[in-house]
């Protein structure tokens, strides 16, 4: 029983993924799904420090450039005739995140929490400017780029295909995540866990916490490097905007908004916000504000992010109680409904205001809604939806609340 | 003789005002345990303010309202933000700060636009005062360092011979002790971090127009300001200041010098061009350098010691 519900989901992970680009299999779907993939590892190699070590790392981005820009010169080295096959990258990848990890490890893991996050940081801006300042060896501005083709063909795939790159990195994903899942099983993975709930007792019985904290570094600069190898092959470029804080800040997003209290739900996230970014980044200007509002609300109101709603709710879906929940949940969602179409409303015409401003045509639509952000009618309706949604979920809130601990408190007594 | 001490005085400007920024962000992170990434924003904010403030009206009523407006959106903050998801712990209020940095540096665009705004020295203050070997310098930049030191003052006193001093400082180390001792820490909290956000605001308000206001300058300045806080060690006023007088001096001197890093070590007597493999390294001239100085100079800090300069605790 326990073996079923442990490889159950590593099943339906193989599946999906095998299955993935017959269903999607139109060219944007592919990149989207190789996209996910290399943010699902880069997430979960992020939580190996942020959600099982405690390490709060605002510098991780760098070892996914680091081990990219690796990757990315040995298959330029490919290119030029060197016998090295694409799909070996992520482990030259992975090598170049190790060795980075292992010496900016030094530095950082002699410190905890907020310090070390600071330390992290700095770190990063140090590394992003070293790397701007070598453009022989990192590309300045553009980076560098090669060709995935390039390498000596295997069994007759020379992997330039989206469909063959996509097969690659779906392998290497799937056997990065099932190795972290293993590292979590290590005396070194519990003994994160512990470092992270009570550092000092660990030092008591014996460990050197700080010893514990680099290795794990280590690993998930390994694991974060492999990232970087994929990306390299799916992208055929990195520039240094990989390694900034932008794709550092992009990977806190993801795994928060997964949850960081399960394995999987960095996985979570990370499909979840590929998906958005795609999908959103094409419709609307404010992703960026979206971003940061989704991003605090979660912080509020649900810190376990989303695999932390589905843990909260999980029991009482298999004890059929979830359906008494439904009534007071559905009082809740108007005023929700109301107060986000009014924020979206308020942005867009933000956005919309500033656009005319910068010389483009007057008018817009929302939704197919004509609405000129140059008239107050926009205006007032946004405003009023959002008062008055956010008003009906401050009234509706707390019920909804109450019936939830009651229930979930009756099962578990 | 006179080209160093114009890049002194420069640096001392430079620095000072790193100052006003990573006194506020020390106490708050000392005293709450926030590290606080939005610190930079409301440098930012004060910044726009400043300039919409005084195109309406004047300078000197900028100077005045714009700290004041950005300390009350810092309480503000404080109250309905940090405060809810305090009790989610320091990982949750970290993150709600990494949030709100997003959402200021988005609002800032939508309501000033993407380019730098015109925000100008005042007339008043806009002469040469003295000049050095041939150098005007701007009245301006000593005007922001008599501001820079006048702060510096009040804070100073503030803490070490008054009342809510004392308690500050207690709360710092002791929270827990302090509240029981009848003092409310989180109003205190609440202060402190008003207090923390109006002196970016001011520092906002007085850099804008010396320099550039542009939505990138929170994230420019941030990442610095963090690492003089780390630099400082947490906590640590004092620490704080060393830290923002060297960098300040340091990343000025490496912006002075236009010079390669081959030419600079053959100064000292180490002769590198021999090693061609690292040539790009060599051929870094020391200005272009000055990005990375500030970080370097951290690293190398806390390798020595992970506290910092005068931190008294470690996280």
């Amino acid at each position: 029983m326990r073996t079923i519900s442990h490889t159950l989901p590593w099943v339906i992970a193989v599946v999906l993924v095998l299955v993935a680009p017959h269903v999607f299999g139109s060219g944007f779907s592919i990149s989207l799904l190789c996209r996910m993939a290399i943010a699902a590892v880069f997430a979960l190699s992020f939580n190996m420090l942020m959600g099982q070590g405690g390490m709060m790392d605002f510098g991780h981005a760098v070892y996914l450039g680091l081990g990219g820009f690796l990757a990315m010169h040995v298959m330029r080295a490919a290119d030029a005739g060197w016998w090295i096959p694409t799909p070996a990258l992520p482990i030259v990848g992975a090598f170049g995140g190790v060795v980075a990890a292992g010496l900016g490890g030094l530095v950082v893991s002699r410190s905890t929490r907020t310090a070390f996050a600071m330390i992290t940081m700095g770190l990063a801006e140090a590394i992003v400017a070293l790397v701007l300042m070598l453009p022989r060896l990192f590309g300045g501005e553009e980076g560098i780029n090669a060709d995935r083709s390039g390498g000596p063909p295997i069994f007759g795939f020379d992997f330039g295909s989206p469909l063959e790159a996509y097969y690659v990195i779906a392998f290497w994903a799937l056997a990065a995540a099932g190795l972290m899942f293993l590292f979590t099983r290590t005396p070194l993975g519990r003994l994160s866990n512990a470092v992270r709930d009570n550092a000092e007792r660990v030092g008591f019985l014996g460990y050197n916490p700080g010893r514990v904290r680099y290795f794990v570094y280590m690993f998930s600069g390994l694991f974060a490097g492999l990232a970087g190898g994929l990306q390299a092959i799916n992208d055929e470029i990195i520039t240094s905007a990989n390694i900034g804080s932008n794709a550092a800040g992009a990977v806190l997003l993801m795994t928060f908004i997964g949850g960081v209290g399960t394995f999987a739900g960095p996985v979570v996230g990370a499909v979840v916000v590929t998906l958005m970014q795609m999908a959103l980044g094409t419709v609307t200007e404010a992703w960026q504000l979206y971003n940061g509002l989704i991003f605090i609300v979660m912080v509020l109101w649900a810190p376990g992010g989303i695999s932390g709603i589905i843990l909260a709710h999980a029991p009482l879906v298999r004890s059929g109680q979830a359906r008494r929940l439904v009534p007071s949940y559905l009082t809740v969602l108007p005023g929700f409904v109301a107060a986000l179409l009014g924020t979206i409303g308020l942005s867009e015409n933000a956005y919309r205001l500033q656009s005319i401003r910068g010389g483009s045509p007057p008018g817009g639509s929302i939704f197919g809604i004509p609405s000129d952000p140059q008239t107050m009618t926009p205006w007032l309706v946004s405003l009023a939806l959002t008062a008055v949604g956010l008003w009906l979920v401050a009234r509706t809130a707390p019920r909804a609340r109450a019936a939830w601990l009651e229930i979930a408190g009756g099962t578990q007594a | 003789m006179d080209q160093l001490l114009l890049i002194l005085l420069n640096g001392l400007v430079y620095g000072l005002l790193l100052f006003m920024l990573s006194s506020g962000l020390t106490l708050i992170v000392g005293m709450m345990g926030v590290l606080n990434f939005a610190h930079a924003s409301f440098y930012m904010l004060g910044a726009y303010v400043a300039f919409s403030i005084s195109t309406l009206m004047n300078f000197w009523v900028a100077l005045i309202v714009a700290p004041l407006v950005v300390g009350a959106l810092g309480a503000l903050v404080e109250q309905y933000g940090l405060r809810a998801v305090h009790k989610h712990g320091h990982l949750a209020e970290l993150l709600f700060t990494f949030g709100l940095a997003m959402i200021i540096g988005e609002v800032i665009q939508l309501i000033w636009g993407r380019w730098p705004v015109a925000y100008r020295v005042p007339e008043s203050l806009d002469f040469p005062l003295f000049s050095i070997g041939g150098t005007a310098y701007p009245a301006y930049r000593m005007f922001m360092m008599g501001v820079s030191l006048f702060m510096f003052v009040v804070l100073y006193a503030t803490l070490a011979r008054t009342r809510l001093g004392l308690v500050v400082r207690a709360a710092l180390t002791h929270p827990d002790m302090v509240a029981m001792l009848g003092h409310n820490v989180p109003r205190v909290f609440t202060m402190v971090f008003a207090g923390g956000c109006a002196l970016a605001g001011l520092a906002g308000v007085i850099a804008g127009n010396a320099y550039q206001t542009d939505p990138g300058m929170a994230l420019a300045l941030g990442a610095i300001v963090f690492a003089v806080v780390v630099m400082g060690g947490l906590g640590s006023i004092s620490g704080a200041l060393i830290a923002s007088l060297i960098i300040g001096l340091v990343q000025t001197v490496s912006i002075g010098l236009d010079m390669k890093l081959s030419t600079a070590l053959g100064r000292i007597g180490l002769h590198v061009d021999g090693i061609t493999a690292l040539s790009d390294v060599w051929d870094i001239s020391i200005n272009r350098a000055a990005p990375v100085v500030p970080f370097l100079l951290l690293v190398i800090i806390l390798a020595i010691n992970p506290r910092g300069l005068a931190g008294s605790r470690s996280s």
